[in-house]
């Protein structure tokens, strides 16, 4: 817009991206501190400079004399991410589904969801504690902080598969229909695969919000902890770079999962860009709803939230 | 399933049945979790036992004491501060990649930049300040090797500063990314007919950017307010113990489980930030934005 000329950028370009890089850096600068200073020698303290490099802390990470139980933690951690983005993806996809139709309590539902969204998280902990309590039964990790996140992740899940279903052209539901496909039919051969990349956007927040999660799961947790929580343990009790070591651990974990995800939408997309150019029919029906469904503007989708 | 065609377009029971999972997950873990907060706020305590009762003393004790409204104060400086270091990131960032980015496939990539912290763990960024802002932190090193201090600087770490450097690092992008979404939306047909008509840079930001990207203005600040005023762990480690929240109070009670007086004072926090998210979406009609 401002940009009109061709030749150059105006001086508001170079201002702002310079903004815009201050901004990253400050982002990420931190982090970077701490995955550095993972690797200090075993004389190594919590600040810089760094005493040696070596990989001492990661190893007292599994001596389990000081850190804790974190092998258990870390599998517990993994287990409730994937039961919770399962949970959430096919309770999303249920639900964006349901909100293409008129029915009552509609906005009850919706409102509820930005409730729970926007709800403090320990207050949300205490209240599903609460309730653990009151009915006798005992707090697990697999139930009442599953719940908790669920609380978390499906508000998230609801809005992405608002921002995917608005994007959706209902055109290839309704030619299916009319070549005789039954409706779970259109569902799982025509709906899905099209809006597939915004649902892998919404196993990512399922997974990665589940994984992080402290504040609601702190009270519902009962007696094992997820490894949030024993990071948080140790951050009161542990003055070593075995911590930093854990974090470092951890964010490659989410580096890993952010990046398979991104990654499998990327493909998904190159892959239909490419079957596009093949077919120029396909251009003219579906030239909006197809590439720009979901996966170029997954980051959109998700932004939604 | 495959209903006669004159049924389908009467009532149906199929947004019922798909929308159930999701509703009975919300009614169950926090409905009821929300409703018995409420309840336990009117229960009596005896040393560590609830006492089912009805009794105003968890209220009254909360509101006589002078301790409550430092609390809120505090916990409303920062949610303020916060909210207006992050409004002003989340304009200008969203600005420069909407406006001047001129490629669709640089705008996603270093939008996505922006967004991956937000999938990686909270407290592992929050503690990663401590390096850096520490009495011996990197920081502190540096001002003294180019001379530009003599000490190191004892405000950098454990203090206002530092518990509002990390709710900006943690929670920016709330802002960032409703903000992003509302300017991506914007017709350039539009501002191409501003600056047409002669209208400035500035003139562009304030009549046609800022009126169109209100919805993601709005509930970027609904996110960052409702984060700021229910964060507890933020204020305790990066303040060193040295300031409190709400929140952070309430933690301390719930740990000596001191469950009635907590709920009382979940109850009161509650209801101050519906009040200030019920401003916000009176000014701007914040669902339209959301269900796309």
């Amino acid at each position: 817009m401002v940009t009109r000329s061709s030749n150059g950028r105006p001086w508001t370009f170079y201002a702002l991206a310079a903004f815009f890089t201050l901004f990253v850096l400050f982002l990420y600068g931190p982090m970077s501190a701490i995955f550095i200073l993972s690797f200090q020698g075993p004389n190594g303290g919590l600040t810089f400079p760094m005493n040696g490099v070596s990989l001492h802390w990661f190893g007292a990470l599994f001596a389990q004399q000081r850190s804790g139980d974190f092998v258990g933690s870390f599998s517990r951690s993994i287990t409730l991410a994937i039961l919770v983005l399962v949970m959430t993806v096919v309770i999303s996809i249920m639900a964006g589904l349901a909100f293409r139709y008129r029915f009552a309590c509609a906005t009850a539902v919706f409102y509820m969801a930005i409730a729970s969204l926007i709800m403090p998280g320990l207050l949300l902990g205490l209240g599903v504690g609460l309730m653990f309590q009151f009915a006798g039964i005992r707090p697990a990790w697999f139930s009442s902080a599953l719940g908790a996140q669920l609380t978390w992740t499906l508000p998230f899940g609801l809005l992405i598969m608002f921002a995917v279903f608005s994007r959706f052209n209902r055109v290839y539901e309704e030619a299916a229909r009319d070549l005789g496909a039954r409706q779970w039919q259109t569902l799982w051969h025509v709906v899905l695969p099209i809006l597939l990349p915004g649902i892998i956007g919404v196993a990512l927040f399922g997974f990665t919000l589940s994984y992080d999660e402290f504040p609601r799961t702190v009270i519902p947790i009962g007696s094992r902890n997820t490894l949030p929580l024993e990071i948080w343990a140790m951050t009161t009790d542990v003055t070593s770079p075995a911590l930093y070591a854990l974090g470092t651990l951890t964010t490659a974990v989410s580096f890993v999962v952010i990046a398979a995800a991104l990654t499998s939408i990327a493909l998904i997309q190159r892959r239909r860009a490419r079957r596009q150019r093949g077919h120029p029919d396909a251009r003219r029906g579906g030239a909006e709803a197809l590439p720009r469904t979901a996966g170029v503007r997954v980051g959109a989708d998700a932004g939604d939230a | 399933m495959r209903a006669p065609q004159a049924a389908s377009s009467r009532f149906t029971s199929a947004p019922y049945v798909l929308v159930a999972p999701l509703a009975l997950v919300l009614v169950v873990f926090f409905g009821i979790p929300l409703v018995l907060v409420v309840v336990v706020s009117f229960f009596d305590l005896d040393k560590f036992d609830i006492i089912p009762t009805f009794v105003l003393t968890n209220y009254s004790e909360l509101l006589s004491s002078p301790l409550t409204y430092t609390l809120y104060a505090k916990t409303l400086k920062y949610a303020l501060i916060v909210w207006a270091i992050t409004l002003v990131i989340g304009f200008t960032v969203s600005y420069f990649l909407v406006f001047h980015v001129r490629s669709i496939l640089w705008q996603m990539g270093l939008f996505l930049l922006c967004t991956v912290p937000f999938w990686t763990s909270n407290v592992i960024r929050m503690i990663s300040w401590i390096p850096l802002l520490g009495r011996h932190g990197l920081l502190n090193q540096s001002l003294i090797a180019l001379g530009l201090a003599d000490h190191p600087l004892e405000f950098l770490l454990f203090s206002d500063f530092s518990v509002v450097i990390a709710y900006v690092h943690l929670f920016s992008l709330f802002m960032i990314v409703p903000i992003f979404n509302s300017m991506a939306r914007i017709e350039r047909t539009v501002i191409e007919a501003a600056v047409d008509g002669g209208a400035s840079r500035f003139r562009v930001i304030t009549d046609i950017v800022i009126p169109l990207s209100k919805t993601g203005i709005a509930l970027g600040s609904i996110f960052v307010i409702a984060l700021v005023m229910g964060d507890f762990f933020v204020v305790k480690v990066m303040s060193g113990g040295q300031s409190a929240s709400v929140v952070a109070a309430m933690s301390n009670e719930i740990a000596i489980l001191q469950y009635p007086p907590a709920a009382a004072n979940a109850v009161c926090l509650l209801t101050i930030v519906t009040l200030m998210v019920a401003v916000i979406m009176r000014v701007v009609d914040v669902r339209r934005e959301l269900s796309g």
